[in-house]
């Protein structure tokens, strides 16, 4: 799963934000160094010198993903107890295992960067930092565990794939293990409708449904467009962000016609036609009104997410105090019994 | 010993051998209350698809690493003694492999 939120600002701040240059002067010897890495393709390592205001960027970006990684598995994780059969629970809880194993690899690439977990979970659960949208919204019937991993999986691995390159070392390698994971997740939902496809009358028109409710929040999953995109151009400059948020979604789009197509669906947008001129499909406006409103906290879904993570923290929190309590009992018994 | 208290659960790095007769490779890092419950959490996040066949945990603070800003006085010596790779001695091709 992933987030759209790479460029949307926290409210904590806005590093990376329209205050700074595109191309920033080489203001010391360490700073020359940096951007001659960056220009020759080079990687940065957790101990090497980095301006604050990459590392700034790349800590929200990294911990919002982590953020999307934990929050996505809530939806999901709300049709486990109710999957169609012991098979499509089996695969249910591993991808939702995944999510929680790409939150823990993409918080650890975070931490590299000096900003502590608790720090990073203090904000998400405190409603500073953000997470991908497309969370925020209800999976009314079970077809929606299958749109979610078929098009939200799929618009993800469309944007993660670029960031397994990003000049962030510890960031790349996270990207790397999680798109390989990903692809399962996105065949498995796809799958999934294609049974439903060959279903009932009822089987179909539910499978319909969840893509006509679903299928404009994964366009707007790859960020606003690239003129209302602020980041965008720094984050290109530093090869954090290798390929523009319009053109991963256009490739989302020429990619995903021919599966729906497949499966025997319709996506639902009038405007939606193959350009011959272009090479690509033109498509229709995203409500990006929308999108903001459940950016800034308004969604259908974001104050039940929020709350189910904060009743999961606080009641874990015996779990944490009990590990550490035992670890703490046993380094003391180990050191008595040395002295 | 004096070991400092505990306060937070520790992290950890974690190292996979992804099959016997390979090294054990660094893969990520978790956090951690303990050795054991490292383990642990590093089979169910690190290999859930048969990753490895053997994990190593290490506390984080415990590996000391070189200095980046020493990079060029460990590294760049090396850069010039190219006698110290094979391809720098020509041997008449009627020797064949060597």
């Amino acid at each position: 799963m992933y987030t759209q939120a790479m460029d949307i600002p926290d409210e904590s701040g806005n590093p990376g934000g329209k205050k700074l240059s595109v191309v920033s002067a080489p203001q010391s010897e360490q700073e020359a160094a940096f951007e001659a890495r960056i220009d020759a393709d080079g990687r940065i390592e957790p101990q090497d010198w980095m301006p604050e205001a990459y590392r700034k960027t790349l800590v929200r970006q990294i911990s919002q993903h982590a953020h999307s990684e934990v929050v996505g598995m809530l939806p999901e994780g709300n049709w486990i107890s109710r999957a169609p059969s012991l098979k499509r629970k089996a695969i249910l809880i591993a991808k939702v295992q995944d999510e929680g194993g790409h939150g823990l690899y993409l918080y650890s690439a975070a931490e590299t960067l000096g900003t502590g977990r608790d720090e990073m979970i203090a904000g998400l659960l405190s409603g500073r930092a953000k997470y991908s949208s497309i969370f925020n919204y209800p999976t009314l019937n079970w077809a929606d565990v299958g749109v979610i991993g078929w098009l939200v999986d799929g618009a993800a691995i469309m944007n993660q794939i670029p960031l397994c390159r990003c000049s962030y070392g510890p960031y790349a390698r996270a990207m790397i293990r999680v798109c390989k994971e990903e692809s399962f997740h996105q065949r498995q939902g796809y799958e999934a409708l294609l049974v439903m496809m060959k279903g009932t009358e009822a089987q179909r028109r539910m499978v319909q449904d969840a893509v006509d409710r679903l299928w404009w929040k994964c366009l707007a999953m790859f960020g606003p467009p690239d003129a209302d995109s602020p980041h965008s151009a720094q984050g290109m400059r530093w090869g954090i962000k290798r390929v523009s948020n319009d053109e991963l979604r256009q490739k989302f789009i020429d990619a995903t016609v021919p599966q729906a197509k497949v499966l025997g669906v319709t996506l639902p947008d009038p405007d939606l036609k193959w350009n011959e001129a272009r090479g690509h499909h033109d498509y229709g406006q995203i409500d990006w009104q929308e999108f903001w409103n459940t950016v800034e906290g308004n969604g259908p879904c974001n104050k039940e997410r929020l709350a189910t993570r904060v009743k999961a923290h606080e009641d874990g929190r015996w779990v944490r105090e009990a590990a550490l309590a035992h670890a703490r009992k046993q380094q003391a018994r180990a050191s008595k019994e040395a002295a | 010993m004096n070991t400092p208290a505990l306060k937070d659960w520790p992290l950890w790095e974690v190292f996979v051998r992804s099959k016997q007769g390979l090294e054990h490779k660094h893969c990520g890092s978790l956090h951690a209350a303990d050795a054991a419950q490292a383990l642990h959490m590093a089979r169910d996040v690190y290999t859930r698809r048969q990753e490895g066949v053997s994990i190593w945990v290490v506390p984080s603070v415990s590996i000391t690493a070189s200095n980046p800003d020493d990079k060029g006085e460990l590294f760049d010596p090396a850069a010039d003694k190219i006698y110290r790779h094979p391809t720098f001695y020509e041997i008449p091709d009627e020797v064949g492999h060597m």
